[in-house]
């Protein structure tokens, strides 16, 4: 690998710029390719090219067999987001473990005691209002909304926002029984029964653990089980495989 | 980027900076029950360091001398890692997978 083409991706990454790498297997060759443009000593080889757009789009890496020879494809695709609201016990345990699990996380908390950068290291920590702060955010496909606080004035603004987005998990920590009465603010606040039904409350997978690290890795679990779900679904050819 | 998540290219671009010759190795193709899915690196130094993994640790060993290799004669190679093949059955790819993993020198 080049080194220009090393920092080429680095910055795409730091971007969140999707971009995919084709290289030639038989002499290392390579292009890189963006959404308007080709970088690279395989930028006029039209068969690359063609090959790191399919993936583009895919986001998927692999090997093929091409009038240009085997090119191994690999598709740098901007991680998946996960944003906690809450900055608390749990969240101190979450934060670090989503992170390893490749998940871009931030946090959002108004209160500055909670929210303080040196309790959550290396994380864009938020102290705007949730809802503020969620809709600067903008959960997409690519996200997940975890919500910890247990106070209503700051879950509930960061749920409507995640119910009406296309978050692919939204979960409420909180027991059946507040989870209940949240049902009932939230009606009023005009989310419909189909809508709060995508929320995971009481959140997490039940494993039976009690403390703030158990509950955090629950949390995790159920959320990597509902991404590894929902891209099965996408490509059940390749489960089948 | 997500500063948790081990950031292999990251750590190649640091070991550049600090003068070292680095080999960086890529899943480009499994079968079967593989550890490590396409696109997982690791990237060695010229003293043998390792970042990342390209398998659960079964064929690293073997990856690490065939970078040292590419780091001298600075050309890359396509390694096959499988249960037929005399090597990996040597290193131990326990698991009953193949992997096919590209190794090159960076810069």
């Amino acid at each position: 690998m080049k080194l220009s083409t090393l920092d080429a991706l680095q910055a795409a990454r730091a971007a969140r710029r999707p971009v995919v790498l084709v290289k030639r297997i038989a002499d290392g060759e390579e292009v890189l390719i963006f959404k308007d443009r080709a970088e690279g000593a395989l930028a006029s080889d039209a068969a690359a090219v063609a090959a790191g757009r399919a993936a583009l789009e895919s986001g998927k890496s692999e090997t093929v067999e091409t009038a240009s020879g085997k090119l191994f494809v690999q598709a740098f695709i901007p991680p998946q987001r996960m944003i906690v609201v809450g900055a608390v016990h749990i969240a101190q345990a979450l934060v670090p473990m989503a992170a390893m699990s490749g998940f871009d996380v931030t946090v959002i908390d108004p209160r500055r005691a909670f929210a303080s950068d040196s309790r959550f290291p290396g994380v864009t920590v938020l102290t705007d209002w949730p809802d503020e702060a969620m809709e600067r955010l903008k959960p997409d496909p690519a996200t997940a909304v975890v919500t910890l606080t247990h106070d209503p004035k700051l879950d509930d603004p960061a749920l409507i926002v995640a119910l009406n987005s296309d978050a692919f998990y939204v979960g409420s920590l909180g027991s059946r029984n507040t989870h209940a009465k949240r049902k009932a603010r939230l009606n009023e606040a005009g989310i419909t029964d189909a809508q709060f039904a995508r929320i995971h409350g009481p959140v997490g997978l039940n494993l039976g653990g009690r403390s703030p690290a158990e509950i955090a890795i629950s949390i995790l679990a159920q959320i990597i089980q509902v991404r590894s779900a929902q891209a099965a679904e996408r490509e059940p050819r390749e489960r089948a495989a | 980027m997500n500063p948790a998540q081990e950031d292999i290219l990251g750590a190649v671009r640091q070991w550049k900076d600090a003068g070292k010759d680095v080999a960086l190795a890529t899943v480009t193709l499994t079968w079967g029950s593989s550890p490590r899915p396409v696109g997982s690196q690791l990237a060695i130094d010229g003293a043998g360091n390792m970042v990342g993994s390209v398998s659960g640790g079964c064929i690293e060993g073997a990856v690490v001398k065939e970078a040292l290799d590419a780091i001298k004669d600075g050309k890359p190679r396509l390694l096959d890692f499988g249960v037929t093949d005399e090597q990996a059955w040597d290193v131990g790819l326990a698991c009953g997978g193949k992997v096919q993993v590209f190794v090159e020198k960076v810069g």
